[in-house]
């Protein structure tokens, strides 16, 4: 009797049903996952010469094809917002999911102009490194360096990065969404070592990231496989269903969460999982920290809601209680850190982390105001950064970017337009009402404050406060301090610069005065699939 | 007509705007500053012209804004915003007149006129504001311009920290308050600043008030600004400039108090009535307190002219903090009477203060000796004017304030204590006996004695033309103001009692 109950076993195995999946479905991520691959073919096969036109318009020709696709499917959606799963439940394709890939893929436009520029450098060339592999001070980087050699590698790798981002709030089960945190994070990893200048502290910003995030990675895992051992099954929906009724402590469950919620906090950057941020966001070459610190957030905030809201939302009575401190501790000691910090580039970090923390508030809210107006938070916090660090890159010295806030003092008289749109930027990040900042805050604010966590919505406005000291500090800095005698200059960048200025500067504006349009599209993308 | 009040606030905004534009010179962007503030101010004669006393809020408009967050673009105007509006408009345009000729060394003249119009907007919106976060916003549009008037244009070696201090005291007491405003929309689901004070506290539990009233009187006593949380106000009118001292004390402070009228008192009573003892205690301390700083002050050789002028102010909002907390309409009168009459004598005393630190290099009192009378008789005489108008002398515009808070005081509302307050009104009076003393001291100190040389060895002029035609309306509406006290009070008097919901 048993044994043709196992044969019976083995041959249900046996018969192995080919998975389906509706790739139209998944077009917005295949869309770039094959730019990724065709950009590797370009590597390999067309001379050198002509890689980086190649390169480049491939890379913008797929994002905006991918946005097509996401804007296609997100017509496509039931009237009641309510998306679907497709590739066997693993991915996916809701509102959340389409609200946060559009943005990515803005994000990822705007990334990909900012890498792309070429006018910045006095000797020619773009942000990175001539021969990634030749050692820092070595006659080999000289040689490289006098060749005049560029590399056209960050595209393809940029590229594998986004497809990782793109799958991340999408995926509906552990394992895929573990998948996507690789895919995201490796190429990150080596793109942050691949400075021009300073490359000694672009290799050790690499190096910290990739140990730091190997190791939540492995938190992530295991908190997987313990979820996998409470729930029997990766899928968030099943581990819903198994963890709704959970009356007794379960260890497997609790240990589950928690590590899972370390590997995601570990990706936002909130508190005590911060560390890496400031210096990885300081040694990275610029436009690929403008690139990770928006993206990067978005995609994460984006896996961490669902998780959250889909996987965990009959625990609430336990992670609630941690997430609030975490996001109390993250506001607080990055407004706090941030005043003490003398580099533009650290400071951008630290407010970063500060910023993790109020996306938290909105995301604790548990309601689908918070969903809405965590995603708006994400789409005016993305351009706003991505906007300042493109500025960054624009403020030179001799040694390259002047980063040491000291250099910045009097910038605002050499240079009133940049100063000015730094100066906006900096407005947007302290939540000055009438830019995409206050819109952001106050929507996050008021969901929290419905939501019941009021404890957070008094510390995330005081620490608002704080923190809008530090950033009228730099705006007086820049515009009323004398400037010093060999102060940075600042160099004009070619079309695709400013462009992604522009559109950091449009957003902001516009969000700030007109918030509403995008508010009603959050407000309907914030309904997760089940 | 509701047009005209947006045009009022969006006046200075669109002259501060046109001052970045390229080309213009240092001459030209003073005329705009003259230009934008003078055409604000005929817009708010306007709106006074067309303004109906038996009506209550006049002027609306009101248009959603972001629904989602329950944003409205709500503004009008009713008779305790009026008056503000147009003491604003007026000091706007007399620093204007001022700033053609007096711009201190900072730098470029286009940023601090473009600053001083974002102000006004700021200052004009804020009274205008009917929307709980439309009133924030316009709140915190003053904080950013204040701060770089003192920071760059203050008087060296004291901004740098006067406006670390002030901007730091003043962002936290907004987000404090933004706080208190989050907290009655979660209660009462809107934003709504004519329909909350029509509700008076409905639908919100004595717990709810008197939380939301605590973290928006909080805020808003920063700004008011009620001892103890006074402290930022001497170090900032100290190290602005002149044009910055008066606005800061003639629209800046006002904001404080016209929050608390409008917003604290009419929408949170429960928790007006819980905490209106405690305000009227700090209001009184803040009298004495005030007096008592400006003696000790007028002894010490290193006392600071400004520094002065600037406790006195804190003396006299004391008094507009004793009214709002009587919590009857004749005390909150005289709190809005005390604020037009604090702000058209203070800023003279600003006003006049700086010439006089123009004319010595210096507004210490040591340094300063006395016979102004021999040396400038008009200057002196225009000193003495603004020091006894100060102390409260009767028919000038600074009696009548004092009398109604007091007055208020006397017989406060039901369910205050009497007595105590009877006993604020007794240390009240003595307040006034202190700032009759320290203002006549100030008087002796400064104008009285032999003529002697001039400290700076220049010989010194008197009153200007110039200086005559910035100085003038402030001294004819002092007098308007004291002698027929009814051109203020027949706008306030119907608007308060609408608005504490009595006949």
């Amino acid at each position: 009797m048993s044994m043709s109950t196992a044969a019976t076993a083995t041959l249900a195995v046996t018969k192995v049903d080919a998975p389906t999946i509706e790739y139209g479905k998944l077009s917005p991520i295949l869309i770039i996952a094959g730019v990724a691959v065709v950009g590797v073919l370009i590597e390999a096969f067309l001379p050198r010469p002509a890689r980086y036109r190649a390169q480049l318009t491939v890379a913008l020709v797929g994002m905006i094809a991918a946005f097509g696709a996401v804007v296609w499917l997100a017509r496509d959606l039931p009237d009641d917002h309510r998306g679907s799963v497709t590739a066997m439940g693993a991915v996916a394709v809701d509102g959340p999911s389409l609200f946060l890939q559009g943005t990515l893929l803005l994000i990822g436009i705007a990334s990909v102009l900012l890498i792309g520029e070429r006018r910045l450098e006095p000797a020619g060339g773009d942000a990175f490194a001539p021969q990634a592999a030749a050692a820092p001070g070595s006659q080999q980087e000289k040689d490289a360096a006098a060749a005049g050699w560029t590399q056209t590698e960050v595209y393809p790798l940029t590229m594998f990065s986004l497809v990782g981002m793109l799958l991340f709030p999408a995926a509906n089960d552990l394992l895929m969404m573990f998948v996507a945190l690789e895919i995201l994070s490796l190429p990150l990893y080596l793109l942050c070592g691949l400075a021009r200048r300073h490359r000694l502290l672009s290799q050790e910003a690499a190096l910290k990231y990739f140990l730091l995030g190997a190791f939540s990675s492995a938190f992530f895992l295991f908190g997987v496989a313990m979820l996998y051992g409470y729930s029997g099954s990766v899928s968030l929906d099943k581990i819903g269903v198994a963890s709704a009724g959970a009356m007794d402590n379960d260890a497997l469950l609790l240990i589950g969460l928690a590590m899972v919620a370390v590997g995601l906090l570990f990706k936002v950057g909130a508190v005590p999982f911060h560390s890496w941020t400031p210096d990885v966001y300081q040694g990275a070459p610029t436009p690929i920290t403008g690139f990770m610190a928006a993206a990067t957030k978005v995609a994460a905030f984006g896996a961490m809601m669902r998780f959250f809201y889909v996987a965990l939302p009959g625990m609430r009575w336990d992670w609630r209680p941690v997430m609030i401190g975490v996001a109390i501790v993250t506001m607080v000691a990055g407004a706090i850190i941030a005043i003490t910090q003398t580099d533009v580039k650290r400071l951008l970090a630290y407010s970063s982390i500060a910023h993790a923390g109020f996306i938290l508030t909105g995301m604790i809210a548990m309601s689908d105001a918070g969903v809405s107006s965590t995603m708006f938070y994400l789409v005016a916090y993305g351009f706003v950064t991505l906007g300042a660090f493109a500025v960054v890159t624009l403020v030179r010295d001799a040694r390259g970017e002047a980063t040491h806030l000291s250099h910045w003092a009097g910038l605002g008289r050499r240079s009133p337009l940049v100063a000015g749109v730094f100066a906006l930027f900096l407005l947007a990040f302290a939540g000055i009402p009438l830019t995409s900042g206050f819109s952001g805050k106050f929507a996050v604010f008021q969901a929290a404050a419905r939501g019941g966590a009021g404890s957070l919505v008094v510390v995330g406005v005081l620490c608002s406060a704080v923190a809008a000291f530090f950033y009228v500090r730099v705006i007086v800095l820049m515009f009323f301090s004398e400037p010093k005698v060999d102060g940075p200059t600042v160099v004009v960048p070619s079309v695709m610069t400013t462009a992604a200025i522009a559109l950091g500067v449009a957003v902001t504006v516009v969000l700030g005065i007109l918030p509403q349009p995008v508010l009603d599209l959050a407000d309907k993308a914030a309904l997760f699939v089940h | 007509m509701s047009v005209v009040l947006i045009l009022v606030v969006a006046a200075p905004l669109l002259g501060a705007a046109m001052l970045l534009l390229p080309g213009i010179a240092d001459r030209a962007a003073r005329l705009v500053g003259v230009g934008a503030s003078a055409a604000t101010l005929i817009g708010a004669v306007v709106l006074a012209c067309g303004f109906d006393r038996g009506r209550g809020m006049q002027f609306e408009t009101d248009v959603s804004w972001a629904p989602s967050l329950g944003l409205r673009f709500h503004l009008g105007i009713d008779g305790i915003s009026l008056p503000l509006l147009l003491l604003s408009a007026l000091l706007t345009l007399l620093v204007a007149v001022h700033s053609l000729w007096n711009i201190p060394p900072g730098g470029d003249s286009r940023a601090f006129v473009a600053l001083f119009l974002l102000l006004e907007t700021g200052t004009l919106g804020t009274f205008a504001a009917l929307d709980l976060i439309l009133f924030f916003l316009f709140f915190e549009v003053v904080l950013v311009p204040m701060y770089f008037l003192i920071n760059r244009w203050g008087s060296p070696g004291e901004r740098g920290p006067a406006s670390y201090k002030f901007i730091l005291y003043t962002l936290l007491g907004s987000a404090v308050m933004l706080l208190g405003f989050l907290l009655i929309q979660a209660e009462t689901g809107t934003f709504d600043m004519v329909e909350l004070a029509d509700r008076h506290g409905a639908g919100m539990s004595h717990g709810v008030q008197v939380l939301a009233f605590l973290a928006i009187g909080l805020g808003l006593a920063v700004k008011v600004p009620m001892w103890p949380l006074h402290t930022w106000l001497p170090d900032a009118h100290t190290a602005a400039p002149t044009a910055g001292s008066v606005l800061l004390a003639g629209v800046l402070l006002k904001m404080g108090t016209y929050g608390l009228i409008r917003i604290a008192v009419p929408m949170l009573p429960e928790g007006a009535e819980t905490f209106a003892p405690y305000l009227a205690a700090f209001g009184v301390v803040g009298i004495v307190y005030g007096s008592l700083v400006c003696l000790a002050l007028l002894r010490d050789p290193d006392g600071d002219l400004k520094r002065i002028i600037a406790y006195s102010s804190v003396g006299h909002m004391g008094f507009a903090l004793l009214g709002i907390a009587t919590l009857t309409p004749q005390g909150i009168n005289g709190a809005l009477f005390v604020n037009i009459g604090h702000g058209l004598i203070t800023g003279l005393l600003f006003f006049l203060a700086g010439a006089v630190k123009d004319r010595h290099d210096t507004a210490l009192l040591g340094r300063l000796g006395g016979g102004m009378y021999g040396r400038t008789p008009r200057l002196g005489a225009l000193v003495a004017f603004g020091a006894v108008a100060g102390l409260g002398l009767p028919g000038l515009a600074g009696f009548w304030g004092e009398l109604l808070a007091m007055y208020g005081a006397y017989e406060p509302a039901a369910g205050l204590s009497t007595a105590g307050y009877r006993t604020f009104l007794a240390l009240a009076g003595l307040g006034t006996v202190l700032t009759a003393a320290y203002m006549l001291g100030l008087v002796r100190r400064l104008c009285m004695g032999p003529a002697g040389e001039a400290p700076t060895g220049r010989p010194e002029v008197d009153v200007t033309g110039r200086e005559v035609v910035v100085w003038t309306p402030l001294v004819a509406l002092t007098l308007l103001a004291g002698l027929w006290p009814a051109t203020v009070l027949a706008i306030t008097d119907p608007a308060v009692r609408a608005l504490m919901g009595g006949s």
